[in-house]
């Protein structure tokens, strides 16, 4: 029970700081001071404060967008394990329920984007649903390469099971696992090389431009569940990259907290360091990523299942 | 328990033919049609659903004889399963097309149409009844043959006969496998009877890999397999939309119960039965929903995305396969029941579809996605079914979609863990092939929803559109509602797909832990449901007294948009086809400007089908000009025609004065 509120309480307070995270840490590379650490939670305190303004041309679609958006996310927010325990939905299979809760989220942002009948708003939805579209395989491959031996498709049983003892050594497929991860994190994020979340009204963006009509609360649904969606996808990594939150009670989940914030530093490190690819080179890099992916499957069986 | 059945196949024909007396009052021909369709479903679904819940078979056999056959009828779950299929969507299609043909009424005589419609109804009843190959084969040519007629309901449009046409012709190419099929198994078990089919065993390794590859191309055909998919995108914008509805909804899918109820018969399946099964289903899967994405025409849309669902549902069945060959029930057990579930889903979302699909045509008389837009305003009924569906077909939670996929992919990671080798890869790359379907399904009804129901109206077709009227909107309205009950009960969709199931996979058997994760998704999507339900609240309550603006869409300071500003379907779709553009053929119909003052320009790219241009239609001209050569002694001389029978006559009476036939 204390877990689990625990699991929520992280879940509710803890994702906006990993932006933070990754604002000063580009801010420390460019030189500059940068805006404080918690300027995502006064940015969501701040919009929460306001009315909003709809554009005539929307429905209830529009308004529904970040309202469903952001249910699915904590949703999905409710099947990765936080703390020492398995999550409050956890069940067998819940690994798939993960990505298509991503998905939902994904349907609904493209479909308000579509309602306001912009261009630009089109045009993100659009790219918004290729690189997805491409992206879905290569992470559904990563967690396959980790569940796969593990005889489970639950997130719990998979992390609680992976060999730490002959991690690096032995299974050179879950490092595989781990970077493939990461490029989907990057590419879901929308972050660099992806996507330049700086950037507002450049052709080149993808999820900035499909929220450009939203304000007030609905914008700061929005923030929050994309901080929410990183965090996720950090903690995954955590949880293959260190045994930590089997640790109990508080020090897990401090130790999950901490190496998602070494990943949101990381993805502040790959955002100073290079430029944004080409748009036309981003499937090539999620496909390629997926060829990565199931040439590590594929090592697994070649090497005999452990 | 078969007697409800044959009661229902008998007031669906009883309605057919009573409506075409009744031919001189479309109104009198409707209703009668109508109310027999609907009381005869209700029927079929209600003594269906009861078998699947209880359990029970039944077999009869009927002194009547046909020719070569006897007139074998019976059900065990698995007919009972495509009986609820059939009635189901059927029901819901005919109360949809008593509206939907009222439009069509002061033009010309319904009666037909009523008729076939019964008539196809009902002969796929008898398919699924069918416990003779003889009345099979007959059954399903009634099936094509009403279908054909029913596709040409506005035969006096030339793409619409043509459309019939190649529908025909390949029905007709599907069904000579099926006689090869059902012929090399009369000889095999003695006679056209399923049971001394059974009884007879399973047939030596080489027979039954022929006979499975019969299957696959006879039944492929009519399900819409890849390469054998052509006729679909003809046919099904062609009929109108409550029988689109059921052709796509429920006609094909009897090619996968023809597939299934022959795999029962041919023995334990060698393990590449199964890694075929999954190298058809994962082409048609992804390039089905590619060519669906690009399709600018709603209802060719849809018939594209039935091939990439019917590529899902042979997904679950090749995964079912492997099971079975590695004697692993619980893999075959999850992989059949998510082919079987997808099955019932399939057609649920895509009636509602072609539904929803029919109601934008009746009211705008277009079904061009780029001539429509800001639908929802207009026919906000419409566009809350087509959302529902678009959410269900693409696999996403909380709807029904959702659970037949998530069982395929659970069957996958089973036989991932489980077996080794070429069987265990092929059952692992599963797993992104239907991530990769689920992501482009997504884009492919995002698309089409969002451009034809979002937005602003983009041309004038729109500007008097109006939801439909109450026949048509209350079977979209139920179709939607049980996407919604399974998506969030499936423990109680698995109930009706355990009893199939187990009869395909031929031990009882539910995997232990299944039933706590279906549960467990319920639970889930409730608090999804609840979560959304909790954060509307929020909002409303900071919105209060706060000021609720109304004002343009943001266009970089720009205030007058234009309805031509939005993006349209096809760029849409142009980010997502660019990496798979080698499988697509599309050509460009295309004029650059050109000199200093350039006068008109357009571009416009029409999706192709690379297996129709490039296979279909070279193969079919070189096989006109190889039997061209045969017209030679078809040439309309009556005489020559006489001297052929003589000939023959002579040769077959030597034969068997020399003792040819033994």
């Amino acid at each position: 029970m204390i877990e689990a509120l625990l699991h929520l309480a992280v879940l509710a307070v803890f994702p906006p700081l990993l932006v933070g995270v990754i604002g000063k840490t580009k801010a420390w590379f460019a030189g500059r001071k940068g805006p404080p650490l918690l300027q995502p939670y006064f940015d969501v305190w701040k919009l929460l404060q306001k009315g909003a303004v709809y554009s005539r041309t929307t429905t209830w679609i529009f308004r529904a967008g970040p309202i469903v958006s952001l249910a699915a996310l904590l949703c999905a927010g409710l099947l990765v394990p936080l703390s020492s325990t398995s999550a409050p939905l956890a069940f067998g299979g819940d690994v798939i329920a993960f990505a298509y809760l991503l998905g939902l989220a994904r349907f609904f942002t493209m479909a308000a984007a579509l309602d306001t009948g912009s261009s630009f708003e089109g045009m993100g939805a659009s790219r918004e649903a290729a690189f997805s579209a491409l992206a879905e395989p290569a992470l559904l491959l990563a967690l396959a390469i980790v569940s796969v031996p593990a005889g489970t498709f639950s997130f719990w049983e998979v992390f609680a099971s992976l060999p730490w003892a002959t991690w690096g050594a032995a299974h050179p497929e879950i490092l595989v696992a781990v970077v493939v991860i990461f490029l989907v994190l990057l590419a879901e994020n929308s972050r660099v090389p992806v996507d330049d979340p700086a950037t507002h009204l450049e052709l080149t963006m993808i999820h900035e431009v499909m929220v450009l009509d939203h304000g007030g609360p609905d914008l700061a649904y929005i923030l929050y569940g994309s901080a929410v969606k990183l965090f996720l996808f950090a903690s995954i990594l955590v949880h293959l990259l260190v045994p930590g939150p089997t640790a109990a009670g508080l020090s897990g989940t401090l130790a999950l907290c901490g190496g998602t914030i070494a990943i949101a530093v990381l993805v502040g490190v790959v955002e100073s360091s290079m430029a944004r690819l080409r748009l036309l080179r981003v499937p090539q890099l999620l496909i390629g990523a997926s060829v990565v992916a199931a040439v590590g499957l594929v090592a697994l069986f070649v090497r005999g299942q452990p | 328990m078969l007697w409800p059945f044959l009661l229902a196949l008998g007031i669906h024909a009883a309605g057919g033919i009573l409506a075409l007396l009744f031919f001189r009052s479309n109104r009198a021909a409707l209703a009668i049609g109508t109310v027999a369709c609907v009381a005869a479903s209700l029927i079929g679904v209600v003594a269906a659903g009861h078998l699947l819940l209880v359990g029970g078979a039944a077999e009869m056999q009927a002194s009547w004889h046909v020719p070569v056959g006897e007139l074998r009828v019976g059900v065990d779950a698995l007919s009972a399963f495509f009986l609820l299929c059939i009635h189901l969507v059927s029901g819901l299609a005919a109360v949809y097309g008593a509206g939907y043909l009222g439009g069509h009424a002061h033009e010309r005589t319904l009666a037909p149409v009523v008729f076939f419609f019964a008539l196809l109804v009902a002969a796929m009843t008898g398919v699924a009844l069918a416990r003779d190959g003889v009345l099979f084969l007959v059954a399903w040519e009634v099936m094509s043959l009403a279908g054909y007629f029913l596709v040409t309901f506005e035969h006096e449009r030339e793409d619409v006969r043509r459309a019939g046409m190649v529908y025909l012709i390949a029905s007709h190419i599907g069904v000579v496998f099926l006689f090869i099929l059902f012929t090399i198994f009369a000889r095999h078990g003695g006679d056209f009877s399923f049971a001394s089919l059974a009884s007879a065993g399973a047939p030596s390794s080489s027979l039954a890999n022929a006979c499975f590859l019969l299957a696959l191309v006879g039944f492929g055909t009519k399900a819409g397999f890849w390469l054998l998919h052509t006729w679909l995108p003809e046919a099904h914008p062609a009929a109108p939309s409550h029988v689109s509805a059921t052709m796509s909804g429920v006609m094909i899918k009897m090619g996968i119960y023809g597939l299934l109820r022959a795999l029962t018969f041919l023995g334990t399946p060698p393990v590449w039965w199964g890694i075929l099964l999954i190298a058809v289903g994962a082409l048609s899967g992804v390039l089905g929903i590619l060519h669906a994405l690009a399709q600018h025409d709603l209802k060719r849309l849809l018939a594209y995305s039935s091939v990439e669902n019917v590529g899902i549902v042979v997904l679950g069945i090749g995964l079912g396969l492997l099971g079975q060959s590695t004697a692993n029930p619980a893999m075959a057990f999850l992989g059949y029941a998510g082919a079987v579930l997808h099955t019932l889903n399939h057609g649920l979302f895509k009636g509602l579809l072609f539904q929803s699909a029919g109601s934008v045509l009746f009211a705008t008389g277009t079904k061009e996605i780029d001539a429509l837009g800001g639908l929802s305003r207009e026919m906000p009924v419409t566009a809350l079914t087509f959302l529902v569906a678009s959410i269900a077909i693409s696999g996403l939670p909380p709807l029904n979609g959702f659970i037949s996929e998530w069982l395929i992919y659970m069957a996958a990671f089973r036989g991932g863990t489980d077996l080794h080798g070429a069987a265990a890869v092929a059952t692992i790359a599963v797993i992104p092939v239907l991530a990769l379907i689920g992501g482009l399904a997504t884009a492919c009804f995002v698309r089409a929803y969002g451009i034809s129901f979002l937005g602003t109206s983009r041309t004038d077709a729109t500007k008097a559109a109006h939801d439909p009227p109450l026949t048509m909107r209350v079977p979209m309205v139920l179709a939607a509602a049980l996407c919604v009950a399974i998506g969030l009960w499936p423990d109680a969709a698995l109930r009706l797909v355990e009893r199939p199931t187990q009869v395909l996979v031929g031990v009882a058997t539910v995997p232990d832990p299944l039933l706590g994760s279906l549960i467990a998704i319920t639970r889930v999507s409730l608090v999804l449901l609840g979560l959304a339900a909790l954060l509307a609240l929020l909002r409303r309550g900071l919105l209060r007294r706060r000021e609720v603006a109304v004002g343009s869409t943001w266009g970089c300071g720009y205030e007058v948009p234009t309805a031509r500003m939005q993006y349209t379907a096809a760029s849409f779709a142009e980010p997502i086809l660019g990496p798979f553009e080698a499988t697509l053929h599309r050509r460009a119909d295309e004029e650059f400007p050109t000199a200093y003052f350039p006068r008109e320009a357009h571009h416009q790219l029409l999706p192709g089908d690379l297996v129709g241009e490039r296979i279909i239609v070279p193969v079919t001209r070189r096989a006109l000009a190889a039997l061209g050569r045969l017209r030679i002694v078809q040439h309309g001389r009556v005489q020559m025609y006489l001297v052929y029978i003589l000939v023959t006559v002579v040769v077959v009476l030597l034969w068997q004065l020399s003792g040819g036939s033994r």
